[in-house]
């Protein structure tokens, strides 16, 4: 219970695990990507560095889910929607970017040709106004923040306002992220419909397919995890964060107390969607493609399962979770097409009946399990104290 | 420790033994199809027809190279319907396993998703599914039906048909919406006035079709009217019901529907669409010696599925229920048209492949096809009217179809 209440800040041994993580991440890695030669078994190759560049943005969605359900105890099932908003910021100005090099050698993407986009738009040439400024990528970029952070500010504001919480709060998030889905789908909605954006070629005038490139993502998505990941840990050990656990353990206690809640919630909701957004903003690039089937509801499940596998209420485990889930679904779409569902499925099962506190929970787990183990040698008759121990260990990190 | 090491001794010369027994050598493969997720139903036939096709080459002797046998040895992925890891999936076939060839793809977006994954990496991939066209790719060969191999040949029967009134109803993704734009530019051409003609599109999933079918009825109150629907998966069996609940019958209004073939009708009730139409390149009735061998053969083959020569495990295949489809029997060209350009080029080097691929023949299940310069196929387009059964009874052919991408090449 102590640990829970005073604020944990960074320790020694956090900070030497995390920069230790950083060094191989940033820089070990992509050394090895570039200058080792492709015949050496040490050599990292490009489809790992860009698969690995997916699973950092995955955990950056993972971090922003996390802050919403482990440490503000708001189960928000519409993250995927921040994630994709941001990936489609990023990916309107890559679009714009492909210039002739489409199918139709034309300035407009080539979805806008074939919808016949010069008919609906002859004063801009066939270009929907709102995607003129996406030109800029400083624009995009700072569109990848304030699109996502704006809606969350509106609807935040509207839920939080009437004070939904709770299941019912899940389910409006997931139904505004599926009424996305359907918005996004429609051809008319100036975004791609269906295919969404798709085949960029450059980004920052670099050639967006050349390993360089893809290096360098794969580190801007490394550094991003970690300030986000460093952010965050901050942001919960202050007293914000004393607040924002109050919240989630009980709301009512808090809001009796004189902390006007909502507003908490809200600045946290839109914390976690511009974190959402950048991950997105990042992701696009590297996997080259964003659809409204990103956005859809089951994806933003999958981030929910992510947290819970790696263990929700610690500011590691969504990351773990989220790049153990994803390496496994690499791996297993591979080796074992026809049966790596099952093989997910029984990870997900195990975890969640013997790993309460997902897989970062595991080392306090087996340390509350040998306690009681030593303990029920010494003293046989007590019995009592035993699993209060182990579930104190297992609920919270 | 002496046992020991001679039992090591004896594993090792076992190993080496049974590598040398290796008669033939492989040639990597790779099938990129969704086994699981939403195109999983579609898709995972496409994976059966293809490790089919493997096994009946690697029986006949596999492909000669150079004077030596390869045998094909799959390598099967599952991109789960999911479009980013389509694009992961291609890229660790070709970077990773070094694949010749890939087979794969079925909806737009996954292909898409792929294209620029195989330019970068000069892949090769053969893509199997009627589709809108409007793309062309040096590494990708479309045995697919292009919009004038389906659409075209449709609306041309049902012109010929005596039908007036056109109504274009599809799913609202990008194959509908071309082929629509495509179809309503053929049609303005042939004389039909644009009051002749509706525009309209659902979403993915939509049942409500009341509105829609009181529309459709009203619109062809006066004889001469048809339905020409790109309606996709599941949204059709509510069309469908209400279709038939407000009257109308393939004698009042046929409904010709482009992405309804025998494979789907393992979902849909048939009985709901006798009557109207399908067209595609190849219907499973088909009465051909090749097309009963290749039926025959296939269907026999899912009782025992193996590929034949190479150390690789079938599992997953289902034997109930199965019939052959046009997709299917295009993906199986794709092998055999791969196969023989291969053995024309003498080497399995993408760009040595691509150029002999161009004017390569097959003999298949629906005659022959012959692959253009343009990566798209000559074939037969045949149109079939829907029985109780799930099959089509074929009305009408017509032969020797060059397939063409870009709309404009073929609208004058």
């Amino acid at each position: 219970m102590t640990e829970m209440i005073s604020s944990p800040a960074i320790s020694r041994r956090e900070a030497l695990v995390i920069a230790l993580l950083a060094l191989i991440g940033l820089v070990v890695l992509p050394c090895l990507n570039a200058f080792v030669p492709s015949t050496s078994p040490l050599h990292v190759s490009n489809f790992a560095i860009t698969v690995y560049g997916k699973y950092l943005c995955y955990a950056v969605l993972a971090i922003g889910v996390n802050l919403l359900w482990g440490y503000t105890g708001l189960l928000s099932l519409g993250q995927a929607l921040f994630f994709s908003l941001g990936g489609y910021a990023l990916g309107m100005h890559l679009m714009l970017k492909i210039g002739k090099l489409g199918q139709y050698q034309s300035d407009l993407p080539d979805f806008m040709v074939f919808l016949e986009f010069p008919k609906r738009f002859p004063e801009t040439g066939g270009l929907p106004p709102h995607w003129i400024p996406f030109h800029s990528f400083w624009f995009s970029a700072a569109a990848v923040i304030w699109v996502p952070a704006l809606l969350a500010l509106v609807f935040g504001w509207l839920a939080f306002r009437s004070r939904i919480k709770g299941v019912y709060f899940s389910i409006l998030s997931q139904a505004l992220t599926y009424a996305a889905t359907l918005l996004f789908f429609r051809n008319d909605f100036t975004f791609g419909g269906n295919n969404g954006l798709t085949d960029f070629k450059f980004i920052l005038g670099a050639d967006i397919n050349a390993p360089s490139t893809k290096r360098w993502l794969y580190i801007a998505s490394g550094v991003l995890l970690l300030a986000v990941y460093l952010g965050c840990r901050w942001l919960t050990s202050t007293k914000f964060g004393l607040i924002q656990r109050a919240i989630r353990d009980s709301e009512n206690r808090v809001l009796f107390s004189g902390y006007a809640t909502g507003r908490f919630k809200l600045f946290v909701f839109v914390v976690s969607a511009v974190i959402c957004g950048l991950g997105g903003a990042l992701y696009v690039p590297q996997v080259g493609i964003i659809n409204p089937s990103e956005m859809a509801p089951d994806k933003s499940l999958e981030a929910v399962v992510w947290c819970a596998v790696g263990g929700r209420g610690s500011m590691l485990g969504p990351v773990v979770g989220a790049i153990a889930v994803n390496a496994m679904k690499s791996y297993a779409t591979h080796a074992f097409p026809e049966q790596w569902l099952y093989l997910l499925g029984g990870m997900f099962i195990l975890v969640t009946l013997f790993m309460p506190g997902g897989i970062v929970g595991v080392p306090a787990q087996w340390r509350a399990a040998r306690a009681r183990w030593t303990r029920k040698g010494e003293a046989a008759g007590d019995k009592g104290t035993a699993p209060a121990v182990l579930e104190s260990a297992t609920k919270e990190p | 420790m002496k046992n020991l090491r001679l039992k090591f001794l004896i594993l090792l010369a076992a190993v080496g033994l049974s590598a040398g027994a290796r008669a033939a050598e492989t040639v990597k493969v790779g099938v990129l199809h969704s086994l699981s997720g939403t195109m999983a139903i579609s898709e995972t036939s496409l994976k059966d027809v293809l490790l089919f096709t493997f096994d009946e080459v690697n029986k006949a002797g596999g492909i000669q190279v150079g004077g030596s046998k390869y045998m094909i040895e799959p390598v099967v992925v599952d991109p789960a319907s999911n479009w980013p890891l389509f694009a992961e999936k291609a890229r660790q076939l070709l970077e990773k396993d070094k694949v010749s060839v890939v087979f794969g793809c079925w909806t737009s977006v996954s292909r898409k998703s792929v294209l620029p994954v195989f330019e970068q990496l000069n892949g090769l991939l053969f893509y199997p599914v009627q589709y809108e066209g409007e793309e062309l790719s040096k590494n990708i060969f479309y045995t697919a039906e292009a919009v004038n191999q389906q659409a075209v040949p449709a609306v041309d029967y049902m012109l010929a048909e005596g039908k007036k009134k056109f109504y274009l109803l599809g799913s609202d993704y990008v194959y509908p919406r071309t082929t629509n734009k495509i179809l309503k530019q053929y049609l303005r051409s042939k004389g039909i006035p644009e009051s002749d003609l509706v525009e309209i599109y659902t979403p993915f999933g939509h049942t409500d079709y009341q509105t829609i079918v009181a529309a459709i009825k009203q619109f062809s109150a006066g004889g001469k009217a048809c339905v020409i629907s790109t309606l996709n998966g599941d949204t059709n069996v509510p069309f469908f019901k209400e279709f038939a609940n407000a009257g109308l019958t393939s004698e009042n209004c046929p409904v010709v529907s482009f992405s309804i073939s025998e494979d789907e009708f393992r979902g849909l009730p048939a009985k709901d669409l006798v009557g109207h139409l399908g067209c595609w390149t190849y219907f499973m009735s088909i009465k051909t010696p090749e097309n009963a061998k290749f039926v025959g053969d296939f269907m026999g083959w899912l009782k025992d599925p193996k590929v034949t020569g190479v150390d690789y495990k079938v599992s997953g295949v289902d034997p109930k229920g199965r019939v052959t489809c046009s997709p299917m029997n295009l993906s199986r060209m794709g092998v055999y048209l791969w196969k023989q350009a291969v053995e024309k080029a003498g080497s399995f080097e993408v760009d040595k492949v691509r150029t002999a691929l161009i004017g390569q023949k097959f003999k298949g299940p629906a005659g022959e096809v012959t692959m253009q310069e343009n990566h798209h196929l000559v074939n037969n387009v045949f149109i079939g009217e829907t029985l109780a059964s799930g099959q089509f009874k074929i009305i009408k052919s017509f032969t020797g179809v060059a397939g063409e991408p870009f709309s404009s090449k073929f609208l004058k």
